[in-house]
């Protein structure tokens, strides 16, 4: 089967056709972010102040790059552990962000919290940073810079392969791979 | 110790961090390209592109990963050096800041694991270990292994009592790596430290990783446990990125050491397919 092609930001009636396992290339503009950065946006809503990004329909990245060398567009980027925003992803989703991508199994209340919200949890290749770098077409730095690699980034990506992790059903691959030993 | 000395050393730290970040172990890539073939469908996909990622972080030197890691810098010091602990020390972590400066590899670690969690902005402190056991005079050999944490959060330490014995060694073993399931970037390589202490056995499974995995234990027994270990690791399917497939884990290395008589210490470290290392050898005139 062909992988489908989407953009972003997000389309929810496109988000909703999306169905668990399928391949998707996604191409627009995404964020980074992962552990130190979530804990900075939630910080700022808790205090009623202003994001430096936009949530709605917007697509996070877990990733902490490697420092961009000289010439080159972006640094290695491959997904980070996805278990770890599990916690700190309910004030996003309900701001409007619609998708995430990231590597590995999240709990099953995660499941029921993309159902809920309509959003889709994306899998990029484990451990394949320099490869999905090349994917990345431009970035810039926009928020946070004191936390180095945790820095949210804006990045411009081309045909960036995932695979849909859990659809807005909450249907989950890890589940739903019947031989898989820990879904 | 003379400064030229401490200089090359400072100098080869600084560039086996990059050149380990910039591939993967050798034995460890063959034993991908076999897998590759074992494999079909999505888990060949997968497979595929991490051999794709490797070929393109040798051409541009860019990491393979972006988790370059907590660097663990191994210094195996022959008979006939004369060493100044500390001079060493501060010559490897110079050596650290330096190759992660220059080499462009991300700064992966915080000054305070608790409570401010700030980056200490150079990737040092360095996990430095000394070794006596160098049969060659008048030569330190120097290891870089960059530790990720993807697959170094999966590992486990258990303190098992001697009764649980073999069988209980290869139930934790085998349940710990399928509870990391997906986390640590499957294909894995597995170290397994046995005996000591708690703190011995975690250093013995680390050891474990450094020993190329096509070179079994020098105990025909640990040989054994090494490959009924790999073969129960593998029947788990797990398979590449935790999609389900015939290659859950590439290689399992066991090291031992005596251990107390109430004690069966067992440390099982998982690293994931990038297994990242580089060593140089420096001589002393």
């Amino acid at each position: 089967m062909r992988p489908l092609k989407i953009q972003a930001p997000l389309d929810e009636g496109i988000l909703r056709r999306l169905s668990v396992g399928e391949e998707v290339l996604i191409s627009g503009i995404i964020y980074t972010a992962r552990d130190a950065a979530h804990s900075r946006l939630i910080e700022l809503l808790k205090k009623g102040l202003p994001l430096p990004i936009p949530l709605k329909n917007q697509l996070f990245y877990y990733t902490g790059s490697t420092p961009c060398p000289p010439g080159k567009i972006f640094g290695s980027a491959g997904p980070t552990s996805s278990y770890r925003m599990d916690s700190l992803t309910v004030p996003l989703l309900s701001r409007g962000l619609r998708g995430m991508i990231g590597k590995g199994q999240r709990s099953e209340q995660f499941g029921r919290l993309l159902r809920q919200y309509g959003a889709v949890y994306f899998l990029a290749p484990a451990g394949a940073g320099a490869y999905l770098s090349q994917r990345i077409k431009k970035a810039e730095l926009v928020a946070f810079r004191d936390l180095g690699p945790e820095a949210v980034y804006r990045l411009w990506v081309d045909e960036f392969p995932t695979l849909v992790g859990i659809d807005t059903k909450g249907r989950d691959l890890y589940g739903v791979r019947t031989n898989l030993p820990f879904s | 110790m003379n400064r030229a000395l401490l200089k090359e050393i400072t100098r080869q730290v600084a560039r086996l961090c990059q050149e380990s970040n910039y591939g993967i172990r050798e034995d460890v890539h063959n034993s991908l390209y076999q897998a590759a073939g074992e494999e079909s469908g999505l888990s060949k996909k997968i497979l595929d592109i991490l051999l794709e990622n490797i070929e393109i972080a040798q051409r541009e030197r860019i990491p393979v990963c972006q988790d370059t890691g907590i660097c663990a810098v191994f210094l195996q010091i022959g008979p006939g050096v004369e060493i100044e602990g500390d001079k060493l020390g501060e010559a490897v972590e110079e050596g650290v800041r330096e190759g992660y400066r220059d080499g462009y590899l991300r700064k992966s670690l915080v000054s305070d694991p608790l409570f401010s969690r700030k980056n200490t902005g150079d990737n040092t402190p360095a996990l430095i270990y000394f070794d006596f056991e160098l049969p060659f005079p008048n030569r330190i050999k120097i290891t870089v292994f960059p530790r990720g944490f993807g697959a170094e959060n999966m590992g486990k330490i258990a303190m098992l009592s001697p009764a649980e014995g073999e069988e209980g060694l290869k139930k934790f073993v085998v349940r710990t790596v399928r509870e990391a399931g997906a986390n640590p970037c499957p294909p894995v390589v597995v170290g397994v430290g046995i005996g000591g202490t708690l703190e011995m056995s975690a250093r013995l499974a680390q050891k474990a990783l450094l020993r190329p995995i096509n070179q079994s234990n020098r105990d025909s027994r640990y040989a054994q446990l090494e490959g009924e270990l790999l073969k129960k690791i593998n029947e788990l399917r797990i398979g590449p990125q935790g999609l389900g497939g015939k290659v859950t884990c590439l290689g399992v290395n066991v090291e031992y050491f005596p251990t107390h008589i109430a004690g069966l210490p067992v440390c099982v470290n998982i690293n994931c397919y990038a297994l990242r290392q580089a060593s140089s050898v420096v001589e002393i005139d």
